[in-house]
């Protein structure tokens, strides 16, 4: 009997369609997988009787001939994403206990494509992190270790949950969500295909929000072709998001010919770092001859506002999320501070400084001051023009060509502790994927290769606005040409 | 230009309503310094007659119908409240 948790989806759908194995086996398989991963600490809460009724109700879906590209897939769900009456935390302790009582568009689609729900995914505590060490609920174990060592590494963030379960086969396919790099650089730090889609593309409907103007849904999956059937499941317009663009979703999957002849893909300058890892550089280089031997025309570009995408991104993000983040107040859900004798704003202040993180309060702080009286042009409206600056480098970029490659992170996953005492040198992690978030562009993280310590590394593909099948289809040549086949070890078990 | 002190600490702190203790307004006036000075290197960007962009999507936000399509949901708007009473949400007092 082969082991069910390490087929991939597109193999699983093809199996569920022939009747050679049920939604609920498969369903059973993952749950024990879950229960025997609890090293990994990538589930904040499991939901295995809900995931047996709806492997059932999947299971009746295919018998009557409704089978759809995710019916019976068990999928992990991130924890900011609304699941009625299942823990939604943000992975914060201020939404303690916690239980909407509505669902999330993303996870809606899922569950009307016949998907089955394992649980709730670990993540940095509202999604602020590279690492996923702020989240309330502790770390999450990257699957990979270094050869021949036991020590531990960060699967990345702000998605660790999402990678590490779908690494570490404890979900087929995980939601993710994207404010500045948080479903990239996870991939890239675990071996897995992430891909951020267009902003609007997806509902951000019962997502916990972050950063408003750049948060975007996404996907975790073991192979490209598998992230095109799970994004489009979740893909579409949805009258509850003002941001939700009325297009019709493409067939994904179709994208993937591995004709990408004539092609031209973009290599931007400026992502040659200084210090960069050689071998990063190496892999970048290979990933140009990867293209080139497949028939596509590379080209030099240039996107020079570059350097300053992390700097304006730490003002817009921190901004927003002072705003987004205003709601927890101990009114309404969650936790509630009182103190003894005191008054409304007490309350507001006590709960606020106990349920959130240091890095929550950071970045809430940051964006409180640059929206203050006397400095918002200085800071706020000045980063809002740098980013138009940086969004039209890209549109420039793609008159040039159909597709960007870059590495998707500057190194590979790093151990605990070594950069959470330093926010600037955890921000510089996302150094390559936050320009295409201020952008709104679609972009992937494919893995490609391995570092001499044998931990993964990913190549970024960015495509035009609303071309993710381009982004799709140059991440599949590039999945066939990598040849990526390591696995981690399975220590967890 | 961003020097932040002790007492702009206490300030934003209080407009946040966050609760910081005396003793942690002095390191993070340093942290939030550390930052500031890092993001104001955009001052070298060259930055004027160009628009601010609020959002990525183009389009014109959408016109409805002015017209109710949800409510009548009591029970589970105070569902997570840590507090309700007589249908609402109840808080410290706030008038003596």
């Amino acid at each position: 009997m082969t082991d069910l948790t390490k087929l991939k989806i597109a193999e699983a759908r093809d199996l569920l369609k022939k009747g050679d194995i049920s939604a609920r086996e498969l369903t059973e398989a993952y749950i024990s997988a879950v229960e025997a991963a609890d090293a990994l600490n990538a589930y904040v809460a499991k939901t295995p009787e809900m995931a047996l009724e709806m492997a059932d109700k999947a299971d009746a879906m295919i018998k009557a001939g409704g089978q759809k590209g995710m019916t019976g897939i068990p999928v992990g769900i991130k924890d900011l994403f609304a699941t009625k009456g299942v823990h939604t935390q943000a992975c914060s302790h201020i939404l303690d206990g916690f239980k909407p009582e509505y669902e999330s568009t993303v996870s809606q689609k899922l569950w009307d494509d016949g998907a089955v729900m394992l649980g709730k995914l670990n993540m940095d505590e509202f999604a602020m992190g590279s690492s996923n060490e702020t989240s309330y609920y502790g770390p999450v174990k990257n699957p990979w270790r270094a050869k021949g060592s036991n020590n531990d590494f960060v699967p990345g963030g702000s998605s660790g949950g999402s990678v590490a379960s779908v690494a570490g086969y404890c979900a087929m396919g995980a939601t993710a969500s994207d404010t500045g790099g948080s479903i990239r650089q996870p991939a890239a730090f675990t071996g897995t295909f992430g891909i951020k889609p267009t902003y609007g593309r997806c509902s951000r409907y019962g997502m916990v929000a972050f950063a408003s103007s750049l948060d975007q849904a996404g996907t975790i999956t073991r192979d490209v072709r598998d992230g095109a059937i799970m994004l489009e499941s979740i893909s579409g317009f949805d009258a509850k998001d003002s941001t939700s663009v009325d297009l019709p979703v493409p067939n994904f999957e179709a994208a993937l010919t591995g004709d990408i002849r004539g092609m031209k893909i973009g290599i931007p300058q400026e992502y040659h770092l200084a210090g960069m890892p050689a071998e990063i550089e190496a892999l970048w280089h290979q990933g140009i001859e990867w293209m080139k031997a497949a028939g596509a025309e590379v080209v030099d570009i240039n996107l020079p506002h570059t350097k300053y995408a992390l700097p304006t991104y730490y003002i817009v993000a921190p901004a927003e999320a002072s705003s987004n983040l205003a709601r927890y107040d101990g009114v309404r859900y969650g936790l509630r501070e009182t103190v003894e004798g005191g008054g409304l704003v007490d309350m507001y202040e006590a709960t606020r400084a106990a349920g959130f993180g240091d890095e929550v309060k950071r970045r809430i702080m940051i964006g409180t001051y640059v929206l203050s009286a006397g400095y918002y042009d200085a800071y706020y409206l000045k980063a809002q023009k740098v980013r138009k600056l940086i969004s039209d480098d890209f549109k420039r970029a793609f008159e040039k060509v159909d597709a960007i490659l870059t590495p998707t992170a500057p190194s590979a996953a790093f151990a605990f502790g070594e950069k959470s005492d330093d926010p600037i040198a955890m921000y510089l992690n996302d150094v390559f994927t936050v320009p295409a978030s201020l952008a709104g562009i679609p972009g992937s993280s494919v893995p490609a290769g391995l570092d001499a310590n044998g931990l993964p590394l990913g190549l970024q593909i960015l495509g035009k606005a609303w071309d993710e099948e381009t982004v799709l289809k140059v991440s599949g040549v590039i999945e066939e040409a990598a040849g990526f086949t390591a696995k981690p070890e399975e220590w967890w078990r | 230009m961003s020097n932040i002190d002790k007492a702009t600490v206490a300030k934003i702190a209080r407009l946040a309503r966050i609760k910081i203790e005396d003793e942690k307004l002095e390191p993070l006036a340093g942290e939030l310094n550390n930052i500031l000075g890092w993001v104001e290197q955009l001052d070298e960007v060259n930055t004027d007659n160009i628009e601010p962009m609020s959002s990525v999507v183009d389009a014109k936000l959408r016109w409805r119908a002015d017209e109710v399509t949800d409510g009548d949901k009591q029970q589970s708007v105070l569902k997570n409240a840590p507090r309700g009473e007589y249908g609402f949400f109840a808080v410290p007092k706030v008038i003596e």
